[in-house]
């Protein structure tokens, strides 16, 4: 392939999929708001356009347009970096995870995956142990108590919850011998890794939402004690960096879960990139029941079932496909 | 065209270093340490050991300094004057001896060693060929297997004496 080819592929991928990804994520936020209405049994917006569908376009305008406030206290320079610091691990760990099969296009074979590194997992580990940054620097930058308590929970659940969740995906590596994601779903093509991996399965979900700070997990912003935690002292784009960085990692998630564990794309009948779609809004949908569902979990409880119920859990999951694996 | 890569990396990771020890705000220090992660793992990823470069990454940047980040932040230390200002004459020299010893017992080997530079085993042509990880994978279970296991133990050891001195 010519290098200009590779070149415009490339960055089409790349604006195509980041696209989306705000597009969905500004929608995230009606759909949520939908389906939590529903299950509540009211309407939800319903004012600006048809069934509240322009609602997300309405949020932005108003938190575009809203007035800048630092506080006195805080630190300048964080305080204004940190939104941003959340925002960027969110939406650059979607790069290698694989959306579809190849396609041909113009005589030119085109991977469905923005890129294929052979450290592919980790890549998606690493970028999503920064995220955490955002809202400690945010909760401390801010100077006030309850968002540096907020950030201080986060800093605290995130590492615990990450442990489990990067024990979980190790039984997948080892079926899959690969911590490429391309190969991990190749790996699937005959049964899905849910089916092989079930308790790997269940405890990546529940770290997942501990990952993204998503009800029953969501201790950093507990409305009812902590006011909002770690972006109380946030307003206007600021905010709203911080929201889109919560949907764009609800989606990034998703589609890790959908990429180790659900075949990836891999499904019958309908195009590749529809399955990978059907399966990451489903996840999605499981997200947003979650929240409507469960009550949040005291902190004491978030730290016990973290250490001492998941942890174990999943090495012994480990040990588990070990001995199937060299049985083989 | 490895320059290109190298030069600002290897900038930024100076530079950082250098503001590790130089900023007054231990935030900002902690932060900058997060830099020169950044700078060293970059530099990983030139020599073509992408595992070690996201390894890097996940335990350094994303759980020691978060630990790190989160202490500071509980203690409050505020601002520190700068050194330069700071009326504690023995310290000073104390500090700066140590500075230039470091420095030769840097600069003295690196001297002697640039003509005959260390060769691993594996170069990287046989990385693009097996892949990082296992190659990585594949010598520490052989080659290194003893350090491996004696590292383990290590760590083992300072997890039970952390767990002693909380009980205490």
């Amino acid at each position: 392939m010519p290098e200009g080819a590779f070149f415009i592929i490339m960055v089409t991928k790349i604006v195509v999929v980041f696209g989306l990804m705000l597009l969905s994520v500004s929608y995230l936020t009606w759909v949520e708001r939908k389906v939590i209405g529903d299950i509540q049994v009211r309407l939800g917006p319903m004012r600006v356009g048809p069934h509240g569908l322009l609602q997300p376009i309405a949020d932005g305008l108003k938190l575009l347009f809203k007035e800048e406030i630092v506080p006195h206290a805080a630190d300048r320079t964080l305080y204004l970096l940190a939104p941003a610091i959340a925002l960027i691990p969110a939406f650059i760990s979607f790069a290698v995870i694989p959306f579809g099969d190849q396609v041909r296009f113009f005589g030119q074979t085109i991977d469905l995956v923005i890129t294929d590194v052979n450290i592919g997992l980790l890549y998606v580990f690493g970028v999503a142990s920064l995220g955490v940054y955002g809202i400690v620097l945010g909760g401390w930058a801010s100077n006030n108590k309850y968002a540096l308590l907020g950030g201080l929970r986060s800093s605290a659940q995130m590492i615990s919850y990450e442990l489990s969740l990067g024990l979980s995906v190790i039984g997948v590596v080892m079926l899959s011998q690969s911590l490429s994601l391309v190969e991990i779903v190749d790996a699937q093509a005959r049964t899905w890794f849910i089916v092989l991996q079930p308790i790997g399965f269940l405890i990546f979900l529940i770290c997942a939402v501990a990952e993204t700070n998503r009800a029953p997990f969501d201790l950093p912003e507990a409305e009812t004690e902590l006011v909002a935690g770690f972006h109380v002292e946030y307003g206007s784009m600021k905010f709203a960096m911080y929201f889109m960085a919560e949907y764009a990692n609800m989606i990034t998630v998703s589609a890790m879960t959908t990429t180790l564990f659900l075949g990836g794309w891999r499904g019958p009948w309908l195009p590749p990139v529809v399955w990978f779609l059907i399966k990451l809004y489903l996840l999605i949908f499981l997200f947003i029941w979650l929240r409507s569902t469960l009550p949040r979990f005291r902190y004491d409880q978030l730290m016990r079932f973290g250490w001492k119920v998941l942890l174990p859990i999943a090495l012994g999951n480990i040990m588990i496909t070990a001995v199937f694996v060299a049985l083989r | 065209m490895e320059w290109l890569l190298f030069v600002p990396l290897a900038a930024m990771a100076l530079v950082t270093a250098v503001l590790v020890i130089v900023l007054r705000n231990p935030v900002y220090c902690a932060l900058s340490l997060v830099g020169t992660f950044f700078a060293l793992s970059g530099i990983y990823l030139l020599l073509q050991a992408q595992f070690i470069a996201v390894v890097q990454v996940i335990v350094y940047a994303g759980a020691i300094m978060v630990l790190f980040l989160f202490v500071v932040m509980l203690l409050d230390l505020g601002h520190e004057l700068p050194v330069w200002l700071q009326r504690d004459r023995p310290r000073l020299l104390i500090g700066a001896g140590v500075v230039v010893l470091l420095l030769l017992e840097l600069v003295i080997p690196i001297g002697s060693w640039t003509a005959r530079a260390p060769q691993g085993s594996s170069g990287s042509e046989s990385v693009g060929g097996v892949g990082n990880t296992q190659l990585v994978g594949r010598l520490l279970f052989t080659d290194f297997l003893v350090p491996f296991e004696i590292t383990s133990i290590i760590l083992l050891i300072a997890i039970i004496g952390a767990m002693v001195l909380a009980r205490r």
